[in-house]
């Protein structure tokens, strides 16, 4: 299931919904992205950010997440997977994005989580504009969310 | 047809979206690329490096080479930063 929404979520309820009379599942892989508080790599070499605003194509966006999960699906056994990716004005500390997979086995889990965030982040069309003291600019994407991508390729 | 724009390319352009009826020899993405950067300093500067640029035709990512015809939604933005 994808859900694209505005509004915050609860980890913990959206985890018990997943799982919710399937004791087929063996374990889950949960992945939350937060809003950090500085730009770049390293809290000391960063501007200090105070909120950010993520803008999405409404339409492609889901097509692309649905498109990410049905491809999980096709790689892992899954007994279920849940992305959420939020948009609008965030602050510091606030969740953006959730990535479940679930399974019989710890592994298959593991990876389709894993997989779900990396294409994710250079697949679903979301663009963030930090907001900092030195003013507002958009993100830049990260040669590094590539190379992490591409080793699911093939 | 339908051409949106996202993020910092809307900024250049001015506007998020427009509706266009291009020649008809426009027959791909890149041909719609040159004929866009025409329409106004904007949309020049905005479609000025497509190296930065990634486009999609009916939401879903497409190269230059990509065939448009009337009716399709092409987007044009930046590689994206979600997650």
């Amino acid at each position: 299931m994808i859900r694209v929404q505005r509004e915050d979520f609860d980890p913990g309820a959206e985890l018990a919904r997943l799982t919710a009379g399937n004791t087929a599942i063996g374990g889950i892989c949960l992945f939350v992205g937060l809003v950090r508080d500085f730009m770049g790599e390293a809290a000391a070499l960063g501007d200090e950010v105070r909120g950010m605003t993520l803008e999405h194509y409404p339409g492609m966006t889901e097509r692309q997440l649905e498109a990410i999960e049905a491809e999980a699906r096709r790689r892992w056994e899954l007994e279920g997977t849940l992305v959420i990716h939020r948009h609008g004005r965030l602050e510091p500390g606030d969740r953006i994005v959730l990535v479940a997979a679930a399974s019989a086995h710890r592994e298959a889990a593991f990876q389709a989580c894993h997989f779900l965030i990396d294409w994710l982040k250079t697949k679903a069309p979301f663009w963030k504009v930090e907001h900092t003291a030195a003013g507002d600019h958009w993100v830049e994407a990260r040669a590094s969310d590539e190379t992490l991508a591409g080793r699911w390729e093939g | 047809m339908k051409v949106l724009y996202f993020a910092w390319l809307r900024s250049k352009v001015g506007i998020g979206e427009e509706e266009v009826a291009p020649p008809p020899e426009v027959s791909d993405l890149g041909a719609l690329v040159a004929w866009l950067k025409t329409r106004s300093p904007g949309h020049a500067a905005a479609l000025a490096d497509m190296a930065v640029v990634r486009a999609a035709v009916n939401q879903d990512y497409a190269g230059l080479d990509h065939p448009v015809k009337a009716g399709d939604e092409v987007a044009f933005f930046p590689p994206v930063t979600g997650g």
